[in-house]
């Protein structure tokens, strides 16, 4: 089912409650025009969940969640996080997996905003003379012919 | 109207680990093998760690669950009366394609519960029979490993172990101050070129599949090599039930093709390899009026004994940077406490599996699930404290054989050819749950070993690791198995088993590695014995 102009409302401003904008961190929050969209266009599977949470979400709100002061949206938003209903996990998921993938976010975090796949990574071979002391431990199997 | 092939010799249903492992062996007898793999053939280019949505398509057509991830190739499987998930794939390569590459092999004492534990029963066969075939089995897939391990019976992996990397010198600092045993994990992820397969770059997911094509699966291990050798294989092939003639013997199988067509696929032998739900369903499917609950069901116990390997898992964190996803997802295993301790409260035991880290994505989307990631000005502080830190520890549990764990027909879910589709019943036992807290209470203590801090226990991992295990039992009882000790039906002598619903106990390791050298030793044992295979 299709988000309707009020539930894409309610859910940008509860996103951007969920992960504000940072100047410390200088990162955008949830609800920054392009990372909304991809939240938008990748609801997929997910999308009768996220209407239904967002449903409920109003209904808590007495009817338009976006309607509300700042203060009293924080309330709200808080009682409806803590339910954590599956619905309201998914529409936690749908956010963080579309904000962790946005370039500003992933440079902010120090990485590279790309793929695995060509490049991958490199991995230290690490230290394998801590082994040595597994090694000289006896069998620990059972034989059982 | 029923469409009616040319008649094959060997008929295999299912391609993945088992089903190839099968067709390839039986190949060099230069019989007509066909396969027929419901799912499609997988290309690398489509695998998930292609894009900058590699993370959540884990939740989308990658999905472990068939449920979840609604592919046309999949079947939906009726699990809410179960705190385990399904999970599987569908294609060619069949689970191999979703699994983590964790390689260990059962153990000797796995397949001899009843005589050394008095729990379950043992198997009619044993490790040192099926010894050869693990070896054989190594080597057409790919092992990386160290030998010299005091834990497991000797083995000589041909590849070198995955590096230990920063994880696993954490983990291994720990188990070293509490003198506990260790030593990198066996995985089929390649570390050098080995049989036309590149090495690991480190792609870090290799449960959805390795774009790199490092990690093993039988789509590009097996089934090349099987195809080479003659074995037919066609895909999008789903069959909806085994037929048998009048003299009680399997004639062949009814199946819808690409378009829909449905066919009938005349052979002489029949062989299953379609896991612990798949099989049980085909076989349950397949009843009529001389078998009436079922085909290969006289003793009853199509579809009972169902094993899902409970899996706790354990996760804290640490002040050091780790690989997180930046590396296979597997480091080490620890044999510590597999084996039967008389002091304990439960018999039998587990290993503990510990994970390299998680991804980016992921870290935020398990931790703020549990409330360990909080929403709203803290937020960025604290996720910053979790990513790449993360040290997780599950704990393979052996699953005990229980007739009440079960697979059946739901009356009324369907898949997308109108076949009846699979429920399942499932509980975790008195024993395994003693030995789940156990297990939650030593992987606790490694971590606090290492310095983990914001420690989080989770009892049972919802999809289940996809060990789908011992829903149509080997032995030598007709009343109490329903394949002999090579894989052959008691009632049908020309029907197969050779995926792992013919476990007789579960073991506490991932059942990839033997499930395929018992595929191997079936076909053997075929092979020995091809003019009197139906005596």
């Amino acid at each position: 089912m299709d988000l309707s102009p009020a539930q894409r409302q309610d859910l940008r401003v509860l996103a951007g409650l969920m992960i504000p904008a940072s100047k410390e961190f200088a990162v955008p929050g949830a609800d920054d025009a392009a990372i909304f969209d991809d939240i938008l266009r990748s609801l997929g599977r997910d999308r009768d969940s996220v209407h239904t949470a967002l449903t409920q979400l109003a209904a808590r709100a007495g009817g338009s969640f976006t309607a509300l002061d700042k203060p009293r949206q924080e309330a709200v938003a808080a009682a409806f996080l803590a339910t954590s209903t599956p619905d309201v996990t998914i529409l936690g998921r749908v956010i963080l997996q579309c904000y962790y993938r946005d370039d500003r976010v992933v440079r902010s975090l120090g990485l590279e905003p790309r793929p695995p796949f060509p490049r991958g990574h490199t991995l230290e071979q690490g230290d394998w003379s801590l082994l040595d002391p597994v090694r000289a431990r006896p069998q620990l199997w059972r034989d059982a012919p | 109207m029923t469409v009616r092939n040319d008649r094959v010799d060997v008929l295999i249903i299912g391609s993945g680990a088992s089903g190839a492992a099968v067709a390839w062996s039986l190949a060099e007898t230069r019989m007509k093998i066909l396969c027929l793999e419901q799912g499609d053939w997988m290309k690398p280019t489509d695998f998930p760690s292609n894009g900058r949505d590699w993370e959540a398509r884990r939740y989308g057509d990658f999905d472990l669950s068939p449920n979840r991830r609604g592919r046309d190739t999949d079947y939906p499987v009726n699990d809410d009366n179960s705190l385990m998930k399904v999970a599987n794939f569908n294609g060619v390569g069949g689970g191999t394609i979703l699994y983590t590459a964790h390689f260990p092999r059962m153990h000797p004492s796995d397949f001899r519960t009843r005589s050394l534990d008095g729990v379950a029963d043992d198997w009619p066969v044993d490790y040192w029979t099926l010894e050869p075939f693990f070896a054989e089995n190594d080597r057409m897939m790919g092992v990386s490993g160290l030998a010299g391990d005091p834990g497991v019976p000797p083995r000589t992996p041909p590849m070198p172990p995955v590096p230990l990397g920063r994880t696993g010198m954490a983990y291994a600092r720990a188990m070293n101050k509490l003198g506990w045993h260790w030593w990198p994990s066996d995985t089929t992820v390649a570390t050098t070129e080995y049989d036309g397969r590149a090495p690991c770059i480190n792609l870090g997911h290799c449960t959805p599949g390795c774009a790199q094509g490092a990690k093993a699966s039988t789509d590009i291990t097996y089934w090349p090599a099987a195809i080479r050798a003659g074995v037919e294989l066609r895909t999008r092939c789903r069959v909806r039930e085994i037929t048998t003639d009048q003299h009680g013997m399997a004639a062949g199988a009814i199946y819808y093709d690409a378009d829909g067509v449905e066919r009938f696929q005349p052979a002489e032998v029949v062989i299953l390899a379609c896991n612990g739900i798949g099989t049980p369903r085909l076989l349950l499917n397949s009843a009529s009026a001389r078998f009436p609950n079922g085909l290969a069901n006289s003793s009853g116990l199509v579809g009972r004994n169902l094993m899902l390997h409970p899996w706790p898992q354990v996760r804290g964190y640490v002040d050091a940077e780790l690989d997180g996803d930046r590396a296979p997802m597997t480091v080490l295993w620890s044999k510590q406490f597999y084996e039967t301790d008389p002091a304990r409260d439960f018999v039998r035991g587990y290993t503990l599996q510990f994970a390299r880290g998680t991804g980016v994505v992921n870290e935020a989307v398990t931790s703020a699930a549990v409330g360990m990631l909080p929403w709203g000005k803290d937020h960025h502080r604290a996720y910053r404290q979790l990513m790449y830190h993360r040290l997780q520890i599950g704990i393979a549990c052996e699953d005990l054989p229980e007739e009440h764990n079960r697979v059946t027909l739901d009356p009324v879910l369907k898949d997308s050819h109108g076949i009846p589709a699979p429920r399942i019943d499932y509980t975790i036992g008195a024993n395994t749950q003693r030995m789940m807290e156990h297990g939650i209470a030593r992987a606790t203590e490694i971590l606090d070993a290492a310095g983990a801090t914001n420690l989080y226990t989770s009892r049972t991992i919802l999809n289940s690791p996809g060990h789908l295990l011992g829903t149509a039992r080997m032995g030598n009882d007709p009343e109490r198995s329903v394949v002999n000790a090579w894989g052959r039906s008691h009632d049908v002598k020309n029907l197969f088993i050779v995926d792992g619903s013919i476990w007789v106990t579960s073991g506490g390791v991932n059942p990839t590695s033997t499930i395929q050298a018992l595929a191997l030793y079936i076909a053997d044992s075929m092979k020995r014995r091809l003019a009197t295979l139906f005596d």
